[in-house]
Order: structure tokens, then sequence, then C-alpha cells
């Protein structure tokens, strides 16, 4: 909570400042507990209700616990027609979890983006902040047991 | 703390200062650290570079610059050596060793320069090479040669001579008529004029005016956005700066998506520089303007991409666009008058001002001046990014300077202008490309994504595609986008699956129509065109979908199946050992069978199957023949040779 408080203390007497705040709290915890916006309420005197409205309208923010390792599969038009459903594929049968799902372990979320912008060499994944191009669906399986 | 700039003279003396201090003759390694080329693992290759200069002692004799992405991205790492310009392609770190002791004895490493495929002929300089060669790179030229984090190597080009020039040679008023001048139009996808827009803010009632940079850049399969975000941030704060000048704003916004993680860095610096000079905040220059930026992330919001949706992110509130009766250039960020524009846009502004406008104006086509960035990408041998005037054809772009189609495959389409765009078939790709060409033909031009596609891409899988895309992206505010993008989806997925029943196609034309015509957004009023398109020109593709439940293209996954040829079979139990669901029944001399009912069609046995036997096929519109008998399934000797031939 202290950091929460922290974090809205670099922004005073600016206007706007929410979603900057959310992307903020989203990127010190892993994810944005009530608690948190409960506390940006109060704060910010904004209403809970359009909180919850702004962190569930937004793809960068998660409203559950996310696992240690956020794997992003890259769907984007240049990966997708370079083969990336098969790699999303073979993401989903490796970790055993559907895109937007957690693994029971806890230590990877899998998440499909609509383009990460490295469309030239697609398809592509990206681990925490490991970007892996080229990507063919027999390297999946090792790398991500790097991650391990 | 650097000393503050305070007036033009200061700035020459500072730009006479930088240049006086380097040597043009000693050399410079610049290699790429853009988001494409760190993908690659230019990080490892940068440390590398770095220790070997150290081991060699040559700290005091080589520099060596970590630069933004140089547009050739198919073949990264790509280093440069300057100041000849030598490029090596596909660096190693394993290679430091080689090239530094290349540039200490003034040698060339033969091995990693781009080899001509035609002549087979090694090219050693960047600018000879043919994906360069053709191009013409005003924006993203400098890119190799600046440190996006070291704003001293802008300002050794002759950055901010432009904003210098304005402020105190020209009145906001003539600034305003030479972007006018120019027909400079927004490079983000709408095309409008830019000097307009400004005007229109600049004499909209209501203060203060904001003017803001769109570096939302959504649209899948485009990037120059943050390229040139991430390898020259300089460029886009001046021509922010301009605009500001000419419309009278004194606050700026930059909205940058947070899926661009070393752009939205890049720039925060750049304007921690630019302030610390004293090229942003009060009295720039001292002209007596005053002007900040503030940098504010997306947070992963297609549509907030759109102006008056990213309008109000910017508020903090949910990104949703709303109708636009009253323009944003009149009433947007808090109702104020707000200049929108996207991120190549305003990196032209410099030029305009620097060159004039007769400049600007000789580069291009009748209704669309200067250059394009294009992010050619998908079945093309050089992707990238490609600078070239407006109105080079669509086949200069692909066949000169992308090299053409990979593996001897045939061209089938290119799809231009995201998923607002359309695709385009061979028959059109003498079309010369600029906003207005390529609306003839049902596309747009859009931010400029070329996705290239060959005969292995389903025209209706893509279009499916698309839709899919749009119905995640789509906010839900008016209906015919809402409940039309779910309608098609539904007809769509059910072509593919091999559901689709006659009157589909013409279902999906009606119902694009209605959605062209009576969305609120441009999204909506766009998200029909991948659709509409396709059925334009690839109407028989649908028609093999619907009718002979086949997939031409060998794609959609309900339509194909796999099947091993027993007469290239090796039983080399590659795709055995590979398949997920222990579909494929074989051993060691035995040759391989795929168990139809057990099959997912994950195509893992196609991918591994080894080149030289390619015996896994795809068959779509006809049955799979019976597996063969028992007694034939024993590899003989004689066989496997046969079994081996192409």
């Amino acid at each position: 909570m202290e950091k929460i408080d922290e974090i809205i203390d670099g922004y005073v007497d600016e206007e706007g400042v929410l979603i900057q705040i959310l992307l903020d709290i989203q990127h010190e915890l892993n994810w944005i507990p009530k608690e948190s916006i409960i506390e940006v309420s109060r704060r910010l005197q904004i209403p809970i209700s359009q909180i919850y409205r702004v962190a569930s309208f937004y793809t960068a923010m998660s409203l559950t616990p996310m696992g240690r390792h956020l794997v992003q599969v890259c769907l984007g038009t240049a990966c997708h027609v370079r083969g990336a459903p098969k790699i999303l594929n073979k993401v989903e049968n490796t970790l055993k979890i559907k895109a937007g799902e957690t693994t029971k372990d806890m230590m990877f979320t899998l998440r499909r983006v609509n383009c990460l912008g490295c469309c030239a060499m697609g398809p592509m994944i990206v681990v925490d902040k490991d970007y892996y191009g080229k990507m063919k669906t027999q390297d999946v399986g090792e790398i991500l047991e790097r991650y391990v | 703390m650097m000393p503050k700039i305070n007036s033009p003279t200061e700035l020459e003396d500072l730009r006479r200062e930088i240049l006086s201090k380097r040597d043009s003759n000693k050399p410079c390694i610049a290699i790429c650290a853009g988001t494409g080329c760190l993908a690659l693992g230019a990080r490892r290759v940068i440390n590398a570079f770095k220790e070997e200069v150290k081991k060699q002692g040559l700290e005091a004799n080589v520099d060596i610059r970590e630069t933004g992405c140089p547009g050739f991205c198919e073949r990264g790492t790509v280093v440069v050596i300057y100041p000849k310009g030598v490029c090596y392609l596909q660096v190693q770190p394993e290679d430091s060793f080689e090239i530094i002791s290349a540039i200490k004895e003034r040698k060339i490493v033969e091995r990693l320069l781009y080899t001509d495929p035609s002549t087979g002929e090694k090219v050693i300089y960047e600018h000879e090479i043919p994906f360069y060669k053709n191009q013409m790179r005003l924006l993203m030229g400098n890119n190799t040669k600046i440190d996006p984090k070291n704003i001293d190597d802008y300002i050794a080009l002759g950055g901010y001579g432009a904003i210098s020039k304005a402020l105190s040679e020209m009145t906001p008023e003539q600034v305003l008529e030479e972007v006018k001048r120019s027909n400079l139009r927004g490079r983000g996808g709408g095309g409008f004029p830019a000097g307009r827009k400004w005007e229109t803010t600049r004499n909209a009632p209501g203060e203060p005016k904001y003017v803001i940079v769109n570096c939302d850049e959504g649209d899948p399969g485009a990037f120059m956005d943050r390229a040139l975000m991430e390898g020259n941030p300089h460029s886009v704060l001046e021509g922010l700066i301009i605009g500001a000048y000419a419309i009278g704003s004194h606050e700026g916004f930059i909205y940058a998506r947070q899926e661009y993680p070393l752009a939205v860095e890049n720039v925060n610096i750049a304007i921690k520089r630019a302030e610390e000079y004293g090229l942003l905040g009060n009295n720039i220059l001292g002209s007596g303007f005053d002007f900040k930026i503030k940098v504010h992330r997306g947070a992963g919001a297609f549509v907030s991409g759109e102006s008056s949706a990213l309008m109000t992110a910017i508020e903090g509130k949910v990104g949703e666009p709303r109708p636009k009766y009253i323009h944003t250039s009149e009433s947007g960020v808090w109702d104020k008058p707000s200049d929108l524009n996207n991120v190549e846009t305003w990196a032209n502004v410099p030029l305009i001002i620097d060159k004039g406008s007769d400049w600007f104006t000789s580069i291009g086509t009748e209704g669309s001046k200067g250059t394009k960035i294009f992010s050619l990408v998908g079945k093309v041998n050089n992707t990238g990014l490609v600078e070239v005037p407006m109105g080079t054809t669509l086949k200069e772009i692909i066949y000169d300077i992308g090299g053409g189609i990979p593996e001897g495959k045939k061209f089938k389409a290119v799809q231009t202008g995201g998923p607002s765009g359309g695709c385009i078939p061979e028959e059109y790709l003498d079309t010369p490309v600029d906003f207005d060409e390529l609306a003839k033909l049902g596309s747009i031009m859009g931010s400029g994504g070329m996705i290239v596609m060959d005969e292995d891409t389903c025209m209706v899988d893509i279009s499916r595609y698309f839709v899919d895309f749009l119905c995640d992206e789509s906010c839900g505010k008016c209906v015919p986008c809402r409940e039309g993008l779910k309608g098609v989806r539904k007809i769509l997925n059910d072509i593919v699956a091999g559901r689709g029943k006659e009157g589909d196609i013409e279902l999906l034309e009606e119902i694009g129509d209605v959605m062209s015509e009576a969305s609120l957004c441009a999204l909506g009023k766009t998200a029909a065109n991948p659709i509409l398109s396709t059925i334009r020109y690839f109407r028989d593709e649908y028609e093999a979908h619907i009718e002979e439940k086949r997939c031409p293209a060998l794609v959609c996954k309900d339509l194909i199946s796999y099947y091993i040829d027993p007469e290239r079979c090796n039983a080399c139990r590659l795709c055995l050992k590979n398949c997920p669901a222990d579909a494929i029944d074989g051993e060691k001399k035995l040759i391989h069978i795929i168990d139809q009912s057990k099959c997912v069609k994950c195509g893992t046995c196609f991918d591994v199957c080894p080149p030289k036997f390619s015996a896994v096929k795809k068959i779509s519109g006809e049955p799979v023949p019976p597996p063969i008998p028992e007694e034939k399934r024993v590899l003989v000797k004689d066989k496997k040779s046969k079994g081996g031939q192409k």
C-alpha cells in the first residue's frame, strides 16, 4: 500500500493521470488488486466504478494476479501470415493453458498481442522483456524451459 | 549540467563546437539497437564489440554508437562502419574480433557483406545495397548516424536548425503558410492536409491549445513510427515545437503505446536533454516562445489511436471515440482546440521548414507530396522499413527493394492500410502508391503497413483474421460496428469451418455496406474493407470454401488433412516423435501413417519433415487416400533412395 501511495504522490496536482497511475501499479505489482483501486479512488476522488471501467478496458491492465513470467505471442498480420497461430497453439499445448490464462503454479501468464512492431522478425514471442524473433514451433519448448 | 542555449547564434556555436571535437575520419561502429535487432540478440553484439575494442586497446581510436533502426530488419543485427559506410549484415557477437581487426588493418570482412542474389557479387557500402539504393531516406536516413540518447548527435547533423530558423526568421503565420504550401498530408492514415488542420486549431476560440503526437501505432504490421521514435526522437520533438509555434500552443502531448517500451524510454530521455539545452521550456532560444511536452503511455487499446479516443485517454478516461460533428482540432483535450498528427507527419516538418515547401513539393505525385515509409513485411525476401517517394509502384517496392517472394513461391496479394485497408492482387502491382491511387482499388495507404502474401495465404482466413482483430478492438459503443463485426465473424467462422452456405458472400457484402455507412468512427467505417476487398478480388476462394469445402491455399484447419506420402516417407520417426497427439503410427524402417481420427491438424509433422523428403502433404477438398497395406509398409533399401528424390 505504501508503494501505491508513493506512485500517486508522483503525480500530484496533475490532471488526467488515472491511466498512468494504473499502469505504474500494474508495473510495480504485476496486477491491479482491489485494495489498490480503493486507495486510488480515495486519493484521486474518482468513483471505484470508473476506475474499474478503465482497468477492464485496457489490455495492459490485469485485475487478476499474473504469473511470474509473462509470455506474449504476437498475432499481428505479419506474424499471422508467417504462422503465428501455430506458435500460439504450441505455447498453449506446452503450458497447458489458453491465451489469457495463468498456469496453476503461477509461473506463466500467456497473452496474445496484436503487433509488437517487430514485424520483420515474425513470428515473434516475448517472454518478460526478452524478444524472440523468427520463431519455429520446435523452439518453443526450449525457450520456455529457460524460465522455469 | 549542460549550458542553456539562449539564441540561434549560440546553437550554431554549439554545433561548431561539437563538430570540432569530432574527427570525421575516426572509425565509428554503428550498431542497430532498435527493438527488431534487439530481438535478434543485438545487445550481445554490442557488448561483444565494446569488449573487443577494449581488448585491442582501441578505445581512443574507434567509437561505438548504439543507433536506432536502419530498416533492413531481415538481416539484423546490422552493423555499419563509418566514415565510409561499410555495411555488415547478420552480425553475431563472435564476429566482433574479425570486424575490429579489419578496421585496424583497413580491410573488409567479405563474408558479412550483402551478396546480390542475382549476380553473386558482394556489395560493400550501405548505399549500394539494392534494398537501400532504390529508396529515398529523408526521414530514416539519419537513424544510423544518431545515438537517440545523445542530443549532440542530432545537433551535429543540423538538428534544431529548423526551429531556430522558424523562431528567429519567421512569424507563426509564415510557418503555417509554408506547411500549407508543402501540402503535407497526415501520415497516420487519414491523409488530411496537416497545414489545414493546424490552421483550424490556430483559429479556433479557446485557450490553451494543445498539440499532440500520435504514437499509438496500432495497425498490426506497421512499425515505422516505432523506428522513428526510437531512432530519431529529436526530429519528432523539433517538428512538434515548430507546429506549436505556428498554432500558438504552449503544451504538447506525446501519446505512445506501452507496447513500445524503448520508444517511450528514448523520447523521455530526448525531452529531458532538450529541456536541459533550453530547446523546450520557457523562452526557447531567446525568442520568448514557451513550450513543454508530456509523455502519455497508452495502455493497449487499438481504438485509442483514433483522434477523439486518444484525447479522452489523455484526460485519463476510457479511450473511446465520440461523434465528430465538431472536430477535435476545434474541441479536443478538455474541450480545448487540439491538433493531433502522427509521428511521421511531425518528423517531416523540420525538413519542410529547413529546405522549403518548393523542395518538398518537388517530391511525390500530384496529390501526395514527399516520401512515405512503408513496413514491408510478410512473405517477402527483404523485410524491413522502406522509405520511397510517393508514387513509387507496388512492384518497385516489393520486387526491386523487397527482392520478391521467398522460396520461389507465387505472389498472391499485398495487404495495405492495416485492418482498415484491403488486399490488392497481382494485376494492380503497377499502381503508383499514394493516398488517392490505393483508395481507388478499395484499399488505403493507411499508416504504411504493407504485408505481402504468397500462394500459401488463404484470403478467407486473412479476412477472418482482421474481423477477429476488430471484434477484439471495437469499443462496443455503436451498434453497426459492434453487432456487424460479430455477425460477419460468425459467417466467416462458418465458411472456414466448412459450414458455409449459398448466400453467405452476399450477406457479408450487405453487412459490410451498412457498417461502412453507419458506424461512429473510422474503425467501424473501414472495418469491412478487408472483407469487401478480398471478396472483390478473390471471390473464387470464398466460393471454393463454400461450395467445394476446399481451402485452395491449404490453410483452413477444418478443411485440410495431413497425409504422409508412402512413396516419400523415409521412416525417420521425426514427425512421430514430435506429434503432440500421438496420431502417427510407425517405427524405424516402417513407413509412417497418420491416424486421421486422432490428428489435431497442428501441422507439426509438416514442419519437421526434412525438406529432402517432404513426405507430409496437405490435402483439401478430396478424401485422404487409404493407408497402405501393412505388408507394403516395410521400407526396403532401394526404395529409400527413391524416397529421397525430389
